[in-house]
């Protein structure tokens, strides 16, 4: 095990620069996940850490060694690939004993942790099939049988669970986690979806066209974005966005919107009367109240546990999560209330929060 | 096509009183058979007849414009006993495996450097084709040349460069004109074995080999792990080709030597066609060609009990 420097990376593929330095600590054991929208850069990142690919700029240290110039098999690493990359013509048990026959481990040494990680991983009964009379929820233990054996430094895995389906994949979600709580290995985690990120990390890496908007524990992140960007990125359903001007008439200051809608706030941000800014609001944070903003409801989804009401104001669609039931039907007129200390005020031009 | 049945009870349901010859046309199995009809016959005609008629031809004492008799064995009790034969079946059999032998490990070669990143690579792996592309005849009179025993280029530049003082006997000595067809051949047979692996290679996922170089292989490693055993299948029957092509060569060998220098690289195929054509003693040369076919069986059974064992990429999903 051991912690992992990211610093100030750059990467570029024949002058195109994909990655404009990225720095991201991580500590020893964590449970990091690169997380953003396709093509952001967190694959050639974690490639880069693994050694496929070379850093055009800046350092990657594992451990207290610089690794920019290592071979990735000094690397002490293990990837999982987003295909698995079993090798076809090797039996379970070979495919994970496979690096420790490159080491030179003898026969009963790679048997015993062979076994070890196929008890850990369920796999038992299948040690002596080929890649291909497997599952693809087994083929994805597999490929996380094989990091196991390595016992390495730290652990990457590449949208690991994208080929599964989505019951397998809320399931296998719960199996890395719960392996890494027994192995405490640090693990640098890729995936585009943002509710593996939410449930699995320590910490979030939210990266955009190269580089890191924000990083942060799960619920720091759904709690503070920093910008809009992460703001619409973390939460499902989505947060909401409201454009308005910010009013801070002394007293208590409010957003109000282009049709006069009033949106509360708590405390006057540090910004001027009459800045245009984004008002953010979780679907979960707005509430029934008769002084509150009328919309008319467009769409009911009963979920049982709660419901979602889509609602317009003016031309605007919202998304509010209601747990509550209530008789609500497409057509009625109802009236919302932003709660005031969960509001989001990001500027509009650049998307900083500025609350 | 839509009103043909697709099941033989629903058949019998529809018609319940079908003629015999109702149900030929009817039946999905009998349709089978008629669509399979064409194909069959050409195969017939065109392979199985031929082949037969050889082998029926080495027990008979036929003549170029005189039928023969049945004589049994005789012709094989004369090649029994004749050196000549036994020579070429030598020479065959040295021409066959060191030629393939050859063509496989530069084959295998080329394939790997053309499957690496380079510039240009189109235009290299086009190039890599040419002595494929060009007729064998052409490719033989170049060769004929290149072995002349006063113009030849390679004595000329070994001269110039101070390396011998005479002429090579290329064609003229035993053991260089052996050398000499086998290279040719080489040199043609290479470009198929080439491309062939080189598509072989191209199916490889190159995750595969990234998960390899973090499994610690090295670049040998990668090959004899890696890409040599998911090759195996295409290895297989590339020079199972290659050497039923290179056994049964005739065109390159009558067009540089026609067997000489004294039979030196006479194969069976061309002393088949010596003495059954040209000296007209059908019989004999059917034989010496029907003496080949055991050992293109051997070839083909080798190279399928081979593939047999492959467990890894069979359909079954039982064992
Ligand atoms: N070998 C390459 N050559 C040129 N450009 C590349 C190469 N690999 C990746 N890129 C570019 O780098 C950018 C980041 O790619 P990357 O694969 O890291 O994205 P990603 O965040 O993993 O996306 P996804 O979620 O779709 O996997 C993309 O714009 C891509 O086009
Ligand atoms: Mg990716």
């Amino acid at each position: 095990m051991a912690s992992v420097q990211i610093h100030d990376v750059r990467k570029s593929f024949g002058g195109f620069e994909v990655l404009h330095g990225v720095s991201v600590p991580i500590e020893d054991g964590q449970f990091v996940v690169l997380v953003g929208p396709s093509g952001c850069g967190k694959s050639t990142l974690l490639r880069m850490l693994a050694g496929l690919e070379k850093i055009t700029s800046g350092t990657i240290s594992i451990g207290d060694r610089v690794v920019n110039d290592v071979q990735p098999k000094e690397r002490d690493i293990a990837m999982v690939f987003q295909n698995y990359a079993l090798y076809p013509h090797m039996t379970v048990a070979q495919n994970m004993g496979f690096s420790l026959k490159l080491r030179g481990a003898d026969k009963s040494e790679i048997d015993q942790k062979v076994n070890r990680a196929a008890d850990i991983l369920d796999l038992r009964r299948l040690l002596e099939r080929f890649p291909r009379q497997l599952s693809g929820g087994q083929r994805q233990r597999v490929a996380m049988g094989r990091a196991i054996v390595r016992d390495p430094q730290v652990f990457l895995f590449d949208e690991p669970l994208s080929n599964l389906d989505a019951k397998l994949r809320v399931a296998m979600r719960a199996e890395i986690k719960e392996l890494h709580q027994r192995l405490k290995t640090t693990t640098v985690y890729v995936t585009h979806d943002q509710i593996e990120a939410m449930t699995m990390a320590d910490k979030i890496v939210v990266m955009q066209d190269g580089i890191v908007e924000q990083m942060g524990a799960p619920l720091e992140l759904y709690d503070r974005p920093e910008n809009k960007f992460v703001a619409g990125f973390i939460g499902s359903p989505a947060m909401n966005f409201l454009e308005g001007t910010l009013k801070v008439n002394g007293g208590q200051p409010w957003v109000e919107t282009a049709n006069g809608a009033k949106l509360p706030i708590t405390a006057a941000p540090a910004a001027a009367n009459d800045k245009s800014v984004t008002y953010g609001i979780r679907p979960e944070h707005l509430e029934f109240a008769d002084d509150g903003i009328e919309a008319e409801v467009v769409v009911v989804e009963p979920m049982g546990s709660e419901t979602q009401v889509v609602a317009r104001i003016g031309t605007q669609d919202i998304i509010a999560i209601f747990r509550d039931r209530r008789p609500v039907a497409p057509g009625d007129k109802i009236h919302l209330r932003p709660r005031a200390n969960s509001a989001h005020l990001f500027d509009k031009e650049t998307g900083k929060r500025v609350n | 096509m839509t009103t043909i049945q697709t099941s033989m009870p629903e058949a019998g349901k529809v018609i319940p009183r079908s003629s015999a010859w109702d149900r030929l046309w009817i039946n999905r199995n009998w349709l089978a058979m008629w669509f399979m009809l064409p194909a069959a016959a050409f195969l017939i005609l065109f392979l199985a007849y031929p082949l037969f008629l050889g082998v029926w031809m080495s027990f008979t004492d036929d003549r170029i414009g005189r039928g023969g008799v049945f004589v049994g064995l005789e012709n094989y009790e004369w090649l029994r006993d004749d050196s000549i034969f036994w020579l070429s079946v030598f020479n065959t059999l040295l021409y066959t495996i060191v030629a393939s032998a050859i063509k496989f490990a530069v084959g295998l070669y080329l394939a790997l450097l053309l499957n690496r990143h380079m510039p240009f690579k189109a235009l290299i792996r086009a190039a890599v084709l040419i002595p494929f592309i060009v007729p064998t005849v052409l490719s033989a009179i170049a060769f004929w040349w290149i072995y002349d025993s006063q113009f030849s280029i390679i004595s000329w530049s070994l001269i110039k460069m101070g390396l011998i003082s005479h002429n090579i006997n290329f064609l003229g000595d035993s053991n260089w004109a052996r050398a000499s067809v086998i290279f040719a051949n080489i040199w043609r047979g290479v470009p198929f074995v080439a491309i062939t692996l080189l598509a072989g290679l191209q199916t490889v996922s190159p995750s595969l080999y990234e998960a390899a170089t973090l499994d610690g292989a090295t670049s040998w490693q990668r090959f004899r792990f890696i890409t040599y055993p998911l090759l195996t299948p295409i290895i297989a029957v590339v020079m199972t080709f290659s050497v039923l092509f290179t056994f049964t060569d005739f065109q390159l060998i009558w067009a540089l030597t026609r067997g000489g220098p004294v039979n030196a690289t006479h194969l069976m195929a061309t002393l088949s066609y010596q003495r059954g054509i040209l000296s007209g003693r059908l019989g004999e040369g059917a034989a010496i060609a029907t003496a080949m076919i055991p050992f293109l069986l051997a070839a083909i059974a080798i190279s399928w009990f081979g593939m047999q064992r492959r467990k890894w990429q069979q359909g079954t999903d039982n064992d």
